[in-house]
């Protein structure tokens, strides 16, 4: 049980060394580019005010507001202590909203949509690619390679493409949002019936072109397993080969969560940006509108939220990983 | 060096990426040699034409004496004069009173739904309770559709300077034609144009070029930091090891595409040119060669050929350019092709969030799926817009991934069939 919990504690620590130190960037990025933050932002917002005196008034009040003249650490830990209690400041753009408000609501969509979808992709592209180790045959040689061409097709290119064929020409599915516009959000079966509608496009986007990639992995470490020694003698034993495929596929398997866990935060960057082309409120739509509307708080409050999120799913998978791995579990069981 | 070359040549995966790969780069080359044409001329006025031919409305109707028309036949007349509703009334008609079966009659073909008028309709037949404001409708009805079968002409008129009257300066039977090929200015858009009104398919060979630049730069860099720090941590080892590794993987777990928007929005708009984005787009990308190269020099470190140099007393400098470059060649190539490849993507993700090159003399792959997305060409149908980007990004992407799988098979015999 000893090492079981340093195993654990070892990896919660680290990731919060790693969350500290993406809080840090997150802050300093903006703030290392040459120029006054502060004056950019006003000449953003007072572009088309003419009075000098209220372009002055806000920009003391911007000044104050970011504690431009305090030195940079005391911004920091001024900054960190509102991002604790979650306050993240006023949006510019969508003026009296709060930040968080924002987030947490589109935050909120972003994770019901992605992840769903890329675990859904990970095993869907993991069966594939076992299959085509194991059957070889069409599975390999026609099925594979297309999943592979289409795993090189970015993101909301996938989205793009979906659109096109069932909600522009044959009119099946919702072209855009996460329910229809006529709804206010509700517990009633119209309302869930509209969300699950709207979900589908968006959903099989991201799980398509996830399927390739994993596939791909999953089929090479199928083939090096199969060819393993423990393979060949077990077959010499004679057990039965719906076991060995059973081993072989379990070992197998473990490189590829390492591998999901390596390649969350592009394939959720990618996503983001597929749930553009659908309008859907999450965090990528969200992104798009911070960066049209200069909308500074609310830019830097989804990149950590996007951080924290791939933080977070990261820890997740090597917490399952030591779960599942035999040789973490024995070095815990010493 | 040539073996290694040769054999990249028998792998059927590498000769299959490198073939796309290669089209897509000779036709960046030999494309603005045949069309001359600037890549960002807006040479359609209004936008997101169709593909196809297009024939300039003023030499239509040119101002010169030679007056040359696209004058409509009388079916092409037929098909865009007979309203609905008058189609929908012959229909009535033809069921009602000319005992045709409504199985017959085809309301979306006019010729034969005027064919099929002409002999059933008679005006002087009187029908029995019918009333005569209904009657006359049908008359007029039917002298809308003689006139309109009958090949009037058409006047060109001048307007007088002088005067600011109209006068007639030719008159065109309905029946002269211009060939198309004497028409003397045509436009073929392959591809259509864009919301801009620019031919899509010379835009796109000048934005997939300058897209492959972008990701070449972001390549190289991303290579270069990856291949010294993964040198340094692999071959030094010891604190430079694990403060390198730290970093690393630190910035794996760091989404590179959350730090990279950060850098863009932080970076002036002036300043964000092309080269400026491929730049970025390297300095967020090199974790993924640091680790691979790491590896690989590590396994390096101990064979007895750099344990030899070393005890001859060569430098570091040499030892690392003799004895472990060369093995790990082969390795940064293929970290490298996947970079070019991750970074034509990164662009194109970045500048669909708007915080792409800020630039409007040059297109980018990334550049035109934003506009196509803004002008919402996605919604709209003109998959011409952004489908041949798309296209390419994926061929781009599917064929360098090919060439680093057929070159992985190469290297690591292991994952050969």
């Amino acid at each position: 049980m000893k090492g079981f919990r340093k195993y654990y504690g070892q990896k919660i620590l680290w990731y919060l060394i790693t969350l500290v130190f993406a809080v840090v960037l997150n802050f300093v990025l903006p703030r290392l580019m040459p120029g006054d933050p502060v004056s950019a932002i006003v000449s953003n917002q007072a572009s088309g005010i003419t009075d000098a005196t209220a372009v002055e008034k806000m920009y003391q009040e911007y000044t104050e507001k970011f504690g431009i003249d305090k030195p940079l650490y005391q911004q920091f830990f001024a900054w960190i202590g509102n991002a604790v209690k979650g306050d993240f400041g006023v949006s510019f753009s969508q003026y009296p909203r709060t930040v968080s408000d924002i987030i947490s609501n589109s935050a909120m969509w972003t994770i019901c949509l992605q992840l769903p979808a890329i675990i859904v992709g990970w095993l869907l592209g993991n069966i594939l690619g076992a299959v085509a180790a194991y059957m070889k045959g069409l599975w390999d040689k026609a099925i594979l390679p297309v999943f592979l061409f289409v795993s090189n097709i970015p993101a909301f290119g996938m989205a793009t493409i979906l659109l096109f064929i069932f909600a522009i020409r044959m009119h099946v599915l919702p072209s855009s949002g996460a329910y229809g516009f006529d709804l206010i959000p509700s517990a009633s079966w119209t309302f869930v019936k509209s969300i699950l509608v709207h979900y589908q496009l968006p959903f099989w986007s991201i799980v398509l072109i996830t399927i390739g990639g994993q596939a791909v992995g999953m089929r090479s470490m199928s083939i090096y397993e199969l060819n393993a020694d423990y393979v060949k003698y077990s077959r010499f034993l004679g057990i039965k080969d719906g076991k060995i495929v059973k081993y072989v596929f379990r070992n197998a398997m473990l490189p590829q969560i390492t591998g999901l866990a390596l390649s969350l935060g592009t394939m959720m960057g990618g996503a983001l940006v597929a749930e553009i082309m659908f309008s859907y409120p999450g965090l990528g739509s969200t992104l798009l509108s911070a960066v049209t509307g200069r909308d500074y708080p609310l830019l830097s409050a989804c990149t950590l939220i996007i951080t924290i999120m791939v933080l977070v799913a990261n820890l997740l998978v090597e917490l399952v990983y030591g779960v599942i791995d035999p040789r973490v579990k024995a070095n815990q069981q010493d | 060096m040539k073996n290694t070359i040769k054999q990249a040549f028998h792998s059927s995966k590498f000769v299959t990426g490198f073939v796309i790969f290669m089209f897509v780069l000779v036709t960046i080359f030999v494309y603005p040699l045949i069309v001359t044409r600037d890549p960002l001329e807006m040479v359609g006025q209004g936008n997101f034409f169709k593909p196809g031919t297009y024939v300039a409305v003023s030499d239509v109707v040119g101002t010169n004496s030679n007056y040359r028309l696209n004058v409509d036949t009388s079916a092409a007349k037929l098909e865009t004069g007979l309203s609905v509703e008058n189609r929908a009334m012959m229909a009535d008609w033809l069921e009602k009173y000319g005992e045709v079966p409504a199985s017959d009659i085809d309301v979306t073909d006019a010729e034969s739904l005027v064919a099929l008028w002409n002999e059933k309709y008679d005006p002087k037949t009187v029908i029995k309770g019918m009333t005569i404001a209904v009657r006359n409708q049908y008359m007029r009805l039917n002298n809308q559709i003689q006139h309109a079968l009958k090949d009037s002409g058409v006047i060109i008129a001048e307007k007088n300077e002088e005067t600011g009257e109209l006068e007639e300066a030719k008159s065109y039977d309905g029946r002269e034609f211009v060939n198309q090929g004497d028409l003397p200015n045509t436009q073929t858009f392959l591809l259509g144009t864009d919301n801009f009104g620019r031919d899509v398919l010379t835009e796109l060979v000048a934005a997939t070029k300058v897209s492959l630049g972008v990701g070449i730069i972001a390549g190289v860099i991303a290579t270069i930091i990856g291949l010294i720090l993964g040198l340094l941590a692999g071959y030094v080892g010891g604190f430079v090891d694990n403060l390198i590794t730290f970093i690393t993987n630190l910035f794996t777990v760091i989404p590179s595409f959350v730090l990279l928007i950060l850098i863009s929005y932080s970076v002036s708009e002036s300043a964000r040119g092309t080269t400026m984005v491929g730049i970025l787009i390297g300095i967020t990308a090199w974790p993924w060669t640091t680790r691979s190269v790491r590896s690989q020099v590590i396994s390096l470190r101990n064979r007895d050929h750099v344990n030899l140099s070393k005890l001859s007393g060569h430098s570091m400098m040499r030892i690392v350019f003799t004895d472990i470059l060369p093995y790990i060649a082969s390795y940064v190539v293929m970290a490298f092709i996947l970079q070019i490849s991750s970074g034509i993507l990164a662009e194109a993700q970045l500048s669909m969030l708007g915080l792409g090159p800020s630039t409007t003399t040059t297109a980018t792959l990334g550049l035109m799926m934003n506009w196509a997305t803004q002008y919402s060409a996605h919604t709209s149908g003109t998959w011409w817009a952004y489908f041949p980007v798309i296209l390419v990004i994926a061929l781009i992407s599917f064929s360098l991934n090919l060439m680093n799988t057929g070159l992985d098979q190469i290297f690591n015999p292991q994952l050969r069939d």
